[in-house]
This record gives structure tokens, C-alpha cells and sequence, in this order.
């Protein structure tokens, strides 16, 4: 292995330049490290604001009665939060590693259509910094939740909501060249002897994905565009009394919304399974049952959607339909699980601050899978239903779930991004921090829910004010530490220890054939792909 | 003597640990659903109970053997990898096993579920009306002269809300005029909405259904036991979505009978009030009370509102301006807006009532009275 190393650095001194100085690298670069490099550090910002907003919504609930804010703010904040973190936290974050790794990881010099890459990042700066602005015109931002349920959002919306559309439209088309480009890289630019079936999990759950994203944002296009001409061309699709029906907005919604939710968690199944094998120092337990478990999530997600509206009056047919395939996500979820104990099995494990993450994914998303089950029951959902219990649920999938995947991945891969080791006793300070911040948030809310509290709203009775004062304080103990985290990844950058090629004894992959840190361009001349390298 | 002691405090302890284990239950309590008081809240809780404890074991097990494996299979208690990386077997029995579970969860969740959609055979239907913040009930009945209506809204004083004196047992579930059913009989609910989406839900009936406008969702529930039971609105509605709770008073059959008579003619008399001509301070004693109910969420107990989105009426255009254009935006609404039509919400005594008050507080002062007539003129004018 190592003389194709050398081989290929070699080449890169006659043949290639490094990057550009200045301003200029970045805003007309076309190299996936320095794509990768700048989607993560914007989605880090997104994940910083809005957090501040989430602080801003627990800070309001500490206690009964109104504090800090008023309702119609408090309702910007809920909003906000929740379409940060979906479509500008998570969403980049895993775009940003999949530029970074799926390349090194399948051998390729590069994305396959590096233009398209620069344009789909570009386009979310001004994305967002639409969408933000809303919050300082007059009227306010978006006030509907992150859902934004007609008529809601459109007869009875602030009038910012047209540059809320604006904005959507914008992710989506960024989300769109980024998914079709991802594609176009798997399926095109691998290693010779680099079959499917030998690419490393975190490249499948992307290509999956990917075309989870392509079949899904148009639909979610189509919803806001309908928003649109209801609000200024007079159109009724979701106004009842034009002959239009709201409960249409929310299927048309939910079927982009479900597979959304997968979006953000498959790349993070494929995160762990590369996680948990390297410090397991044993292979991956039924490499080809993950890959039809994903393939099974992602298929069933398309036919699962109306499980969050159980409540808008459907048929009795139609609900048990959505129960019963509700119900079968838990099948192909649980294989995943198993699989990943069975890898942890025998193994000799070390628990470094990835594995550490991603072992505490493996638990805590188990509890979001479990809620998850119990929300899929009908008729137990009705008294679920938009209560506390559902906002555990999904932040136990999301927190725990898609976001300790990626601070797992960033501790995991950032000796090779940037050639230095973070300082493992504040990663795993920065661990328990997170560990016991999220549960402390998270947890007590199952209680509230079950107790009665409404989700969404600003003040509440005086039975839930015990658990929403212990949630407010874990909140601010897990939004700190996350400040935190970005000291430890600036630290790691500046003046981290030399990472060794290899970084972490059992690792396996192209990505560790390399130097670290990664020279601008890898694999100029494909690799020879080896048993020791790829799955077998 | 020593002996003694120390059976005493054993007891102490003993009484000790007894009542941390009764705190412990009443704990218990608030941590998990509420068993509610019909038959199916008390089915949906069963089930409840009968998933979370599969999760549970489920969960034991699986984190059990996870957790041996971290204890025991470290490489610091210096164990070696084995390499297995495959086992048909076993990965076809974590697929069956886990279908079966699945399958036997559906069955007494199908049941539940095909018992709560029999909605037919019911022995009287109220209409539930979701507005922008407020509940409306609506008895109906094929006489029409013994259907009636009236709003439901939060009685908790913005003093409370805003921490300016101590909060009441009821803090924010608490309303003006309960919707009222009668014990044991079987109540069919038609939900829907005014304006936006609202869901209306009684957690202790174990019913909650989404107020859809230009849709009927049907609900029903048998109470058996009299009582007051609370719940909230479920569904983001706005502003106000956290101020809108749903308050049911079950009542014996004698004493709904009695309240369900006088209802009726409370509405007679309402409706004969119509025809009268008030004074100044009439008009604005029952303005002021119409205005706290109906509209100062918006624009405010002083009348400020919250500019832009919800106009001040201090000095403003329409509430100085001339009376009937004024009496008329009321009446109509404001399209494109908050601004609700109350031609159907109010009645003309209640309009007058609130139009006048408008002109004449918070340094108004129109020289103008504003009577029911004058309402059913630029009504009629419209």
C-alpha cells in the first residue's frame, strides 16, 4: 500500500498546484476537502444559532409564567430552532463529511462534478441569511413551527413568509446538485475492484440517502410553491373555504418529512458502522444485512408518512395502515442495532472519545427507536400526540442520534483532515458533558409529555414546572459544552499532537492510506484496492 | 432503655422508608400517562403499559449484553478480538423474533383502535369549535329552539402570566363556562375550526382529535364519573396556541337537565336584548367584559395592541373614526389578517356593546352611543 502512497505524492509535486491564497480558495474552490471544510464550519455556525434560539425557547420554560419573552417571539424561536437545525445544522453537516470522505474512501481523485459542488454550498449562505433576516422585518420570521402547517402558514402567516419560501426553495435546489453529485461519485468515479459491495458503510448510507433527497425535495418544493400562490395569486389548495383542504398541505408535507427524518440519521448508521468496528478491532458484524437494513428504512419511509398525522381524522383503514407499517421500521432498525452489539462482541475494545459517542448513539437512539414504537401504536399515539413525549422522541433521535454522529466522525476523522490529534481528555470531558446534558434535557420531557404538556407552547400548568426546570438546566449544561467542543476542535487545529497515517490501530479504509493530514488532492492515480482496506 | 431505642428507630426508619416509597408513587403518578376515567383511556393506557414494558425488556436485554461485552471484551483487561463477522442463524432469528413481537402488539392495538372509531348510537352531539384562541360548544338538537351556543375562554388574569401575583391551582387551565355533558351517556363530538388548525383534547376521556376548518372529525367518550377534567389546545394555532384550554364538567344527569334549561333561557333573553336601548354606562360595563373575552389578547387589556401585526385602537382611525365604518370591520373582519369576522360570534347587544367601548376608553371620546339597532342597521347596510 504504501508505495501507491508514495507514488501518487510524488505526482502531485510536478503536476498540481495547492490551493489558492486568500479569500479566493474558498469562494471559487472546486476541491472536495475545501467544499467539505466549508460545509462543516457553516453548519457548526448554524448548529451555535440555533442553539442560542433553543436556549432562548428553555430559558422562557425554566419556569411558569412569561419571563424573557412573548408568545409571538417564543413561536419564531420554536420555528427557527427547528428549520436550523434540520436544514442548516444537521443536513450540511453530513454533506460536509460525505465531501471530505466518500472520495478518499472509494478511491477517487475528487467529486464528480466539482462545479455543481462550489454552487451547492454557495447557495446556502444566502439561504439562510434570508431566512434569519426574516426574524428583524416587521411582523417577525416564521412563527408556524418548523412544519409549517397551512393555513398557518400562509392565510394567517407573517408577511416575511414569502422570503421563508424563497429560502426553502434554495435548500432544496442545494440539497438537490449535492445529492446528484454524490451519486454521480459513487456510482462513477470508484477504484477499479472497488465494488458496491465492497464500499465501506458510511458510503452506502450516503448513496441511499442521496437519492432519498432526490426523490423527496422536489416534493417539498412543490408544498411551498402551493404556499405561494395561495398567499399572492389567489390559488385555495389548502384554503377550505376556496374548496382547497389543509389536511392536504400536511400529506404532501409528511411525505417529504418522513424520509427527511432518514436523511438525517442514515449517514449516521453508516458513521457508527465505521466507528464501532475500528475500536471493536473486529470487523463489522453482517456487512450485506446493513446494507438492505438501509435500503429497507429507506423504502419503508416513503410509505409511512400520515404516522404523524393520526390525529387530522382519517379513515380507519388508513390508520391501521400506517400502524402496521410503522411497525415494521422497528424490524430492520433493531437488525442494525444487533448487528452493531454483535460487531462490539469479543471484540477488544478501547473507548476513545468516537467510540465513546458512537456507543452512546447506539443507546440512546435504541431509546428514540423505542419511543418511536410506542408512538407507531394508534391509539396510545392519540394521547402522545404533539405532547412533550413526541419532542423527546425526536430529539433523542436527532441529538443523540444524527448529531453525536457527527461530533463522533469529527473526532474521528479530524486527525486526517487537518494532520493533528485532539486532546483526548477534553473529548471525553466534553463526552460526559454531552452525555449527561442531552439526558438531562431529553429525559424528563417523556415525563411532562405523558403528564399532559402540550408541545409549542410559551407557559404552562403548574404539575410540569419540575421537570422543565431540570430540562432548562440541562439544556444550558449541553449548549455550553458545545461551545466547548468548538475550543477543543480550534485547539486540535492549532496546536494538536502529529497524527500518525494510520491514526487509530484499527482502523481500516482507503482514507487511512494517505498522509495526514490529507494532501490537497488524493488519489490522482486509483488505488489497488486490498482486502485489509475494503469489506470482503 | 437501649433496646428500646433502637426499636424506635427502627420504626422511624421503617416509617422512613415508607414514605419515601409513598412519595416515590405519588411520583410515579405524574411520571407516566394518566389512566383517565373512561373505558378507552383505560384501554389506550393498558396498551401503553403493555409497549413500554416490552421496551423495557427489550431494552435490558439488549443493553445487557452490550454492557457485558464493554466490561468484559476491553483491551485493556488485555482480551483478544475474535473474527467472526457473520452468523446466518442468529441474523435470521433477530429478524422472525422481533415480526412476532411486532405482531402481537397489533393485534390488542387494532382492537383498541376499531372500539374508539364506533362512533354511532350516541345520546347527544356537541359541536366543537376551534377559534383563534378560544373554544366554542354548541348543543345540537333537531329543535332547533334547543340548540344554543356559548365560547369557552382562559380565565387566568395576565397578572398570574406575568408573575405579578401568586398563581392559582388552575394556572392557564381554567375557563369561563366549561363545556358541560352529562354523566354516562354517550357524547358524540363534531371537531372542527374557524380559522386554523387547533386539536381539542381531554386526556383523561383518552380523546384527541385535530379542529380542521372545512372538516368534521367525530369523537365520543362515556364519562362515568362526574367531574371537572382538563386538557389543551394540541395543535400550534398562533400566538395564543398555550392560553386555549379544553375544560369538560361532567354532571349528574338532574343537575345537567336543570343547567342544559336554564341555557335556554339565558338565550331567549339574549336574544330579546337585541330589541333595547342601554345608557352610557350600561354599554360600556358589558363592553369592557365582551372586549377582555374577545379581544384584548390581541390588542391589548389597554388597547395598545402589538403593533404591526395587531393594531392599537388608542386614537386609531376606525375607533374614531366614523361609527358605522367601525361597527362594520368588527362585524366582517379584516381579510388577509387576524382580524376575525364576529358577526357570528357576538351578538348585536355584545357588538354595541364592545364598539362602544372601543370609542370611548383609553382617551377615545367620541360623542356617539352605539345601541343593538345601530349594529343591525350597518349590518344591513353592509
Amino acid at each position: 500500500m504504501s508505495e501507491v502512497v508514495e507514488a501518487h505524492a510524488g505526482h502531485d509535486d510536478h503536476e498540481h498546484h495547492g490551493p489558492a491564497k486568500g479569500l479566493a480558495r474558498w469562494l471559487f474552490t472546486t476541491n472536495h476537502k475545501d467544499i467539505g471544510t466549508l460545509y462543516l464550519w457553516f453548519s457548526f455556525t448554524m448548529f451555535l444559532i440555533g442553539g442560542v434560539m433553543a436556549l432562548i425557547v428553555r430559558a422562557e420554560l425554566f419556569e411558569p409564567g412569561m419571563q424573557f419573552v412573548v408568545p409571538e417571539f417564543f413561536n419564531q424561536m420554536t420555528t427557527n430552532h427547528g428549520l436550523i437545525m434540520v436544514f442548516g445544522a444537521v443536513m450540511p453537516a453530513f454533506v460536509g463529511l460525505a465531501n471530505w470522505l466518500v472520495p478518499m474512501m472509494i478511491g477517487a481523485p475528487d467529486m464528480a462534478l466539482p462545479r455543481l459542488n462550489n454552487l451547492s454550498f454557495w447557495i446556502l449562505p444566502f439561504a439562510f441569511s434570508i431566512m434569519i433576516s426574516t426574524l428583524f422585518m416587521e411582523g417577525g420570521g416564521p412563527n408556524f413551527g418548523w412544519t409549517f402547517y397551512a393555513p398557518l402558514s400562509t392565510t394567517y402567516a407573517p408577511d416575511s413568509v414569502t422570503y421563508f419560501i424563497f429560502a426553502v426553495h434554495l435548500m432544496g435546489a442545494s440539497s438537490i446538485m449535492g445529492s446528484i453529485n454524490i451519486i454521480a461519485t459513487i456510482l462513477n468515479m470508484r477504484a477499479p475492484g472497488m465494488t458496491l459491495m465492497k464500499m465501506p458503510l458510511f458510503v452506502w448510507t450516503w448513496l441511499i440517502t442521496a437519492y432519498l433527497l432526490i426523490a423527496v425535495m422536489p416534493v417539498l418544493a412543490g408544498a411551498v410553491t402551493m404556499m405561494l400562490f395561495d398567499i399572492h395569486f389567489g390559488t385555495s389548495f389548502f384554503n377550505a373555504a376556496g374548496g382547497g383542504d389543509p389536511v392536504m398541505f400536511q400529506h404532501i408535507f409528511w411525505f417529504f418529512g418522513h424520509p427527511e427524518v432518514y436523511i438525517m440519521i442514515l449517514p449516521a448508521f453508516g458513521i457508527v458502522s465505521q466507528i464501532i468496528p475500528t475500536f471493536a478491532r473486529k470487523p463489522l458484524f453482517g456487512y450485506d444485512s446493513m446494507v438492505y437494513a438501509v435500503a429497507s428504512i429507506a423504502f419503508l419511509s416513503f410509505i409511512v408518512w400520515a404516522h404523524h398525522m393520526f390525529t387530522v381524522g382519517m379513515p380507519l383503514a388508513g390508520q391501521l395502515f400506517f400502524m402496521y407499517a410503522t411497525m415494521l421500521i422497528a424490524i430492520p432498525t433493531g437488525v442494525k442495532v444487533f448487528n452493531w452489539i454483535s460487531t462490539m462482541w469479543r471484540g477488544s475494545m478501547s473507548f476513545e472519545t468516537p467510540m465513546l459517542f458512537a456507543i452512546a448513539f447506539v443507546v440512546l437512539f435504541t431509546i428514540g427507536g423505542f419511543s418511536g414504537l410506542m408512538l407507531a401504536i394508534t391509539p396510545a399515539d392519540y394521547q402522545y400526540h404533539d405532547t412533550y413525549f413526541v419532542v423527546a422522541h425526536f430529539h433523542y433521535v436527532l441529538v443523540p442520534g444524527a448529531i453525536f454522529s457527527i461530533i463522533a466522525a469529527t473526532y474521528y476523522w479530524i486527525p486526517k483532515w487537518c494532520g493533528r490529534m485532539y486532546d483526548e481528555r477534553l473529548g471525553k470531558l466534553h463526552f460526559w458533558l454531552s452525555f449527561i446534558g442531552v439526558n438531562v434535557t431529553f429525559f424528563p420531557q417523556h415525563f411532562s409529555g405523558l403528564a399532559g404538556m402540550p408541545r409549542r407552547i410559551p407557559d404552562y400548568a403548574l404539575q410540569f414546572a419540575d421537570f422543565n426546570m431540570l430540562s432548562s438546566i440541562g439544556a444550558f449544561i449541553f449548549g455550553f459544552s458545545q461551545v466547548f467542543f468548538l475550543y477543543i476542535v480550534i485547539k486540535t487545529i492549532r496546536s494538536g499532537k502529529p497524527a500518525t497515517d494510520r491514526v487509530w490501530e484499527g482502523a481500516h479504509g482507503l482514507e487511512w492510506t494517505i498522509p495526514s493530514p490529507a494532501p490537497y488532492h488524493t488519489f490522482t492515480h486509483p488505488p489497488r484496492i486490498t482486502d485489509a482496506e475494503a469489506h470482503s | 432503655m437501649n433496646k428500646h431505642c433502637t426499636g424506635i428507630r427502627r420504626l422511624r426508619t421503617a416509617a422512613g422508608v415508607m414514605s419515601m416509597l409513598a412519595s416515590g408513587l405519588v411520583a410515579a403518578d405524574e411520571l407516566n400517562m394518566r389512566v383517565g376515567v373512561t373505558d378507552i383511556s383505560r384501554q389506550v393506557y393498558d396498551l401503553h403499559m403493555l409497549i413500554l414494558w416490552i421496551c423495557v425488556v427489550i431494552g435490558a436485554v439488549v443493553f445487557g449484553a452490550m454492557f457485558w461485552s464493554i466490561i468484559h471484551h476491553r483491551r485493556s483487561a488485555g482480551y483478544q478480538a475474535a473474527h467472526f463477522h457473520e452468523n446466518t442463524r442468529l441474523e435470521i432469528a433477530w429478524t422472525i423474533v422481533p415480526t412476532l413481537i411486532l405482531i402481537a402488539m397489533c393485534i390488542p392495538a387494532t382492537r383498541v383502535l376499531v372500539a374508539m372509531y364506533d362512533t354511532g348510537g350516541e345520546d347527544m352531539t356537541v359541536e366543537v369549535r376551534g377559534y383563534q384562541w378560544k373554544w366554542q360548544y354548541k348543543y345540537l338538537d333537531e329543535d332547533f329552539d334547543r340548540t344554543f351556543s356559548f365560547f369557552s375562554t382562559l380565565t387566568t388574569p395576565i397578572e398570574e402570566r406575568h408573575n405579578l401575583s401568586a398563581k392559582g391551582e388552575h394556572y392557564l387551565l381554567e375557563v369561563d363556562e366549561p363545556l358541560r355533558i352529562p354523566v354516562n351517556k354517550k357524547v358524540r363530538f363534531l371537531v372542527t375550526s374557524e380559522d386554523v388548525i387547533h386539536a381539542w383534547w381531554v386526556p383523561d376521556f383518552g380523546i384527541k382529535r385535530d379542529a380542521v376548518p372545512g372538516m368534521l372529525n367525530e369523537l365520543w367518550a362515556i364519562v362515568p364519573e362526574p367531574g371537572v377534567y382538563r386538557g389543551q389546545c394540541t395543535e400550534l394555532c398562533g400566538k395564543d396556541h398555550g392560553f386555549m384550554p379544553v375544560v369538560v364538567e361532567v354532571m349528574p344527569q338532574a343537575d345537567f337537565d336543570a343547567w342544559y334549561a336554564s341555557k335556554l333561557v339565558a338565550e331567549q333573553e339574549r336574544q330579546q336584548l337585541e330589541s333595547m336601548v342601554f345608557t352610557h354606562e350600561e354599554l360600556m360595563t358589558q363592553g369592557e367584559a365582551v372586549y377582555t373575552k374577545f379581544c384584548a389578547s390581541c390588542h391589548q387589556p389597554n388597547g395598545q395592541g402589538v403593533p404591526p401585526v395587531f393594531p392599537s385602537l388608542v386614537g386609531s382611525k376606525v375607533a374614531t373614526g366614523p361609527r358605522d365604518d367601525h361597527i362594520r370591520l368588527v362585524l366582517n373582519g379584516v381579510t388577509g389578517t387576524s382580524m376575525q369576522a364576529f358577526s357570528g360570534q357576538l351578538s348585536k347587544a355584545e357588538l354595541a356593546a364592545v364598539v362602544h367601548f372601543e370609542r370611548h376608553s383609553w382617551g377615545n371620546n367620541t360623542d356617539d352611543l352605539t345601541q343593538p339597532v345601530d349594529v343591525a342597521n350597518a349590518a344591513a347596510s353592509n
